[in-house]
């Protein structure tokens, strides 16, 4: 088991023949994905990396029976692309793309929830359920199979949790890039539930960052409805207020969003939080020789 | 990104979003000229530079002759302005805005931003004009009025008139106020902006409405499109370090302590930084080299990061994912070639080929690069080094 991707997931790519697309889409299928095609307006009826090219979602997803969508498009383009693939009935779309102008987002994802699309993203590392399929750009070598799940708002954090819960002799069920632009497709409380639902998903390892206040929401549902252990790293502890430290999100504004509200709510919902992030694989041994 | 006073308010008199007048002044000289255009007997000198807190700073002042309109000019133009934003070295001041003078009734606080948890923007008003809307939302949240705005319809009356009512407004004078925040509506969706503060909104004697000052913010993965913004930016007032960063596709931001780090991706920056913290170190920065880490990313990283006298030590922490670790080791070699590296460097490469590239560090014989093992190995030794241990 896993969540919301496996072996028989059947993807498409969006932005399919540009070079990232390319270059990951092939990364994606050595990996074992299902992928079954893409989208390029303009090339449909060619063919790709040996799979078909479609001029629109909506023809690709005929023909295919794809449900989900790997986003690879330039930031401009993002806002059409989610929502073209919304409107083509894609069930989950994996935004990958860095640089999407907040303003879009904001339109593109109500537009999702309208259209009963989930989203991931944008500006992440992508989905992976280990051994079975990676949508996204993050080494799948690093991601051995096991009964940890992982959620995540940064890309090389996620690979460096994933490399320590390995090396302390665990794996990963599936691990969740959610991203760390201000506006987001699934976060934290969107995914707890389905990892606390998952039988093969032991403990959760969660990684926020500093702005916004995902990670105290998360808090608040764990406290109510997880039963699993938790383990949380926040980054950020030592960023000044007012910058924003790399991700459009990452930002201390106006006093709220530091990483020590956010580290004192989810260790009052019993989760396990460690100050270092070299510390987060001991922490997963450690609540899973509890259990 | 942000953008001065005066040029918010040349937005929002595009939207007639009602201002009062006044002129920018680069010399005393001009500041008289500038008075003088305007008419009247009173003025007001105000420092442009981008932060808030510029009035209790001693950059806002009121003039009631030409003469003591050059007089303080002369003052401000040139000064070190120190507010609660600028940090103790305070911000250069290069320019004056001169505006006209006001009869002020009552002042109020007017802003717009975007709710992340709501997904749309906000727009809050309070009776408390001239506070820091940060200490009213702590102190007397109830003082602050709050309404949501979904994008997808856009402002409507009610969301005026919940506001209005909230401020307690006498009802002559809802319409004037539903006018003025709808176009501040429009001004903040049309320019991609992320914030829009208000501070004060005044109410004048006759009952109209001016935005007494400006301050807006601008989402920066939206200039592209957004060409008059862009024409706005002021670089002198962005620290010039960050701008070279950004030019080679580094993200860096200064800090205060010893550790300079250089790493891949801006969650494992923070999470390093964090980890020197830990270990009992400070660090010097934030650097995010991106994913490439290639030899001329990393010798422009070492040369920024050395751009700053206080870092004794340098902790490269890449997790090489599609990047190969090899790679990355041989990039650093390179770059220490390139640019002159005079600290100790601790590198940590962890992930695709990290045992070739351990070897190629060690084999290079480079004195004072040091290899780690893992994260809180790097961080541990680098302390140390920075401690001249």
């Amino acid at each position: 088991m896993s969540i919301l991707v496996n072996k028989d997931t059947k993807v498409i790519v969006q932005g399919f023949t540009g070079k990232e697309g390319t270059f990951h889409a092939e990364q994606c299928m050595a990996y074992g994905t299902k992928i079954v095609g893409g989208v390029t307006p303009g090339k449909g009826g060619q063919e790709h990396l040996g799979q078909p090219v479609f001029n629109t979602v909506e023809e690709a997803v005929r023909s295919t029976g794809a449900t989900v969508s790997m986003i690879f498009v330039p930031p401009a383009f993002v806002s059409d692309a989610v929502m073209e693939a919304a409107d083509a009935g894609i069930e989950l779309a994996v935004i990958i793309t860095e640089g999407a102008p907040v303003k879009d987002m904001m339109y593109a994802k109500a537009y999702a929830v309208k259209k009963d699309m989930m989203t991931i993203g944008p500006n992440c590392p992508g989905i992976i359920t280990a051994d079975e399929c990676k949508i996204g750009i993050m080494p799948g070598f690093i991601f051995k199979k096991g009964n940890i799940g992982l959620i995540s708002k940064s890309g090389t954090l996620t690979y460096e949790s994933a490399n320590q819960v390995v090396k302390e002799g665990f794996g990963i069920t599936t691990a969740v890039g959610i991203g760390g632009d201000p506006i987001i497709g699934l976060s934290y409380k969107q995914l707890l539930p389905m990892f606390e639902a998952d039988p093969e998903t032991h403990a959760i390892v969660m990684i926020g960052e500093i702005g916004g206040d995902l990670e105290i929401q998360a808090a608040a549902y764990i406290k109510e409805h997880v039963t699993k252990p938790v383990v949380a790293f926040i980054a950020g502890q030592t960023a000044p207020a007012g910058k924003r430290m790399g991700h459009a999100g990452a930002i201390i504004s106006g006093g709220s969003g530091t990483a020590a509200e956010k580290m004192a709510a989810l260790e009052a919902a019993g989760v396990k939080v460690v100050v270092s992030p070299a510390d987060i694989g001991k922490a997963v041994a450690e609540v899973m020789a509890k259990k | 990104m942000n953008i001065h006073e005066y040029q918010a308010k040349e937005l929002f008199k595009k939207y007639n979003v009602p201002t009062l007048r006044g002129h920018i002044a680069f010399t005393p000289d001009e500041a008289v000229k500038a008075a003088q255009e305007l008419g009247g007997n009173i003025w007001v000198v105000k420092a442009q530079i981008h932060a808030g807190g510029r009035g209790l700073g001693g950059g806002v002042k009121l003039a009631k002759s030409t003469s003591e309109v050059r007089e303080l000019a002369s003052q401000i133009l040139g000064m070190q302005l120190v507010t609660h934003q600028t940090g103790p070295e305070g911000k250069l001041v290069q320019k004056v805005y001169i505006e006209e003078g006001a009869d002020i009734k009552k002042e109020y606080y007017l802003g717009l931003l975007l709710d992340r948890a709501l997904e749309m923007p906000i727009m809050m008003a309070s009776t408390e004009g001239g506070m820091a809307i940060e200490e009213v939302a702590h102190n007397t949240p109830e003082k602050i009025i709050k309404v949501s705005i979904d994008p997808l319809t856009g402002f409507q009356s009610f969301h005026g008139r919940k506001l209005a009512f909230g401020l307690g407004l006498p009802v002559e004078e809802i319409n004037t106020f539903i006018k003025f925040a709808s176009a501040l509506y429009k001004v903040y969706m049309d320019h991609d902006a992320e914030m829009i503060e208000i501070n004060p909104l005044v109410k004048t004697g006759d009952g109209k409405f001016l935005a007494l000052d400006a301050k807006m913010g601008f989402d920066n993965n939206a200039l592209y499109r957004q060409s008059q913004v862009n024409e706005m930016r002021d670089l002198s007032e962005e620290e010039p370090t960050e701008i070279e960063a950004g030019k080679f596709g580094l993200s860096y931001i200064k800090l205060d302590g010893d550790v300079g780090c250089m790493v891949n991706g801006a969650g494992l920056a923070m999470g390093t930084m964090d980890t020197i913290n830990y270990e009992g170190g400070r660090p010097a920065n934030f650097l995010d080299v991106g994913g490439s880490a290639s030899a001329e990313t990393v010798a422009k990283g070492f040369d920024i990061i050395l751009k700053d006298p206080n870092v004794k030590a340098i902790f490269v922490n890449i997790f090489g994912g599609i990047v190969r670790c090899d790679r990355v080791a041989n990039g650093i070699i390179e770059a220490t070639k390139i640019t002159n590296v005079n600290v100790p460097v601790i590198v940590r490469l962890d992930g695709t080929n990290a045992i070739e590239a351990a070897e190629i560090l060690n084999n290079a014989g480079i004195a004072n690069i040091v290899a780690a093992t893992d994260l809180a190995d790097g961080a541990r030794k680098a302390v140390a080094a920075a401690k001249g241990e």
